[in-house]
């Protein structure tokens, strides 16, 4: 039996049950949350709220163990320097998320309603992360982060200095 | 504020906090839906098996509350197809660009208190929320 398995399976199972108790699968109460100047809908801030809330609190006692409970080690991003792919990343998302009102997590859930937009906007959202995956990893060799595309700058400002040096 | 929910949304959001440290409590991983989905179409993961697991999760509480409950699924999308694309494009994009979504750097990361998740939250919740009042004060809510 394969326990870290099902615990990810019931983690994905209770996250859509969070999603549509929450009323975040109705992209009407998405898009009258960010609307603020318009009548406003603050369910998100609460929704937003009960969430990091609670994960916080957690956070403090299971990140004091030495592992999780059903893997060897912790896989937490380490990164914490603010950069323009994080910040245009996020831009570009948010336009997205504003235009209709869905984020990946209720989009992937309404998709069992059959509904059109659903799939299309799955599809599209899905085409987008496979192209910026591909460029990604043509041009930085990294699949995430962009750490490699950081190593090559660095190179390349290194030979620029060693050529300026030599002449 | 007709549409205000505090109740149903305060406790759908403890669930969703609740999710997401479940996977840190028992695998160790960051709850975030764009990471955990957009590892699946990248070819360089190895590991398709757990998270095609958690998203066959996800999609299992989505019939649950189709049968259940299914007003939490009721919505129409008075938006054109396109607008659909470009916004789903955008958000694929956007979310692996920024390496995170709403979960992953709305719930985990603030959770965490990580700076670039504080960063990328207050950006797109910045852009959302312009977006948002282009869209309904000035295209009369449909695009």
């Amino acid at each position: 039996m394969n326990w870290a398995a099902i615990s990810v399976f019931f983690s994905g199972l209770l996250f859509s049950l969070g999603i549509c108790v929450s009323g975040m699968a109705q992209p009407d109460k998405v898009t009258g949350f960010l609307d603020f100047v318009g009548d406003w809908d603050p369910s998100l801030m609460l929704v937003m709220a009960g969430a990091v809330s609670t994960y916080y609190i957690l956070q403090q006692f299971i990140l004091k163990r030495a592992a999780p409970v059903l893997s060897r080690k912790f896989s937490l991003p380490t990164r914490r320097d603010i950069d323009g792919r994080l910040v245009a990343g996020a831009a570009l998302f948010g336009i997205g998320w504003g235009l209709i009102g869905f984020c990946p997590g209720p989009a992937l859930v309404s998709l069992v309603t059959f509904n059109d937009s659903v799939w299309i906007f799955v599809i599209s959202m899905s085409l987008g992360m496979y192209i910026y995956g591909s460029l990604d990893s043509r041009y930085t060799g990294q699949p995430d982060g962009g750490a490699g595309y950081m190593e090559i700058v660095r190179e390349v400002e290194h030979i620029k200095r060693t050529i300026r040096q030599a002449a | 504020m007709e549409n205000f929910t505090p109740v149903a949304s305060f406790i759908g959001g403890t669930m969703i906090g609740l999710a997401a440290i479940s996977m840190l409590f028992f695998t160790g991983r960051i709850g975030g839906i764009s990471g955990i989905f957009g590892g699946l179409l990248d070819a360089k993961h190895g590991d398709t098996a757990w998270r095609a697991l958690f998203i066959t999760g996800l999609m299992s509480g989505g019939v649950l509350m189709l049968l259940f409950h299914p007003q939490s699924l009721d919505f129409e999308i008075n938006k054109s197809i396109l607008a659909v694309a470009v916004a789903g494009l955008l958000v694929g994009i956007g979310a692996r660009l920024g390496s995170g979504c709403t979960s992953g750097h709305g719930v985990c990361g603030i959770g965490r208190l990580a700076p670039r998740s504080l960063v990328a939250s207050g950006v797109f919740m910045t852009t959302g929320a312009i977006t948002a009042i282009i869209v309904n004060h000035i295209f009369g809510g449909t695009v």
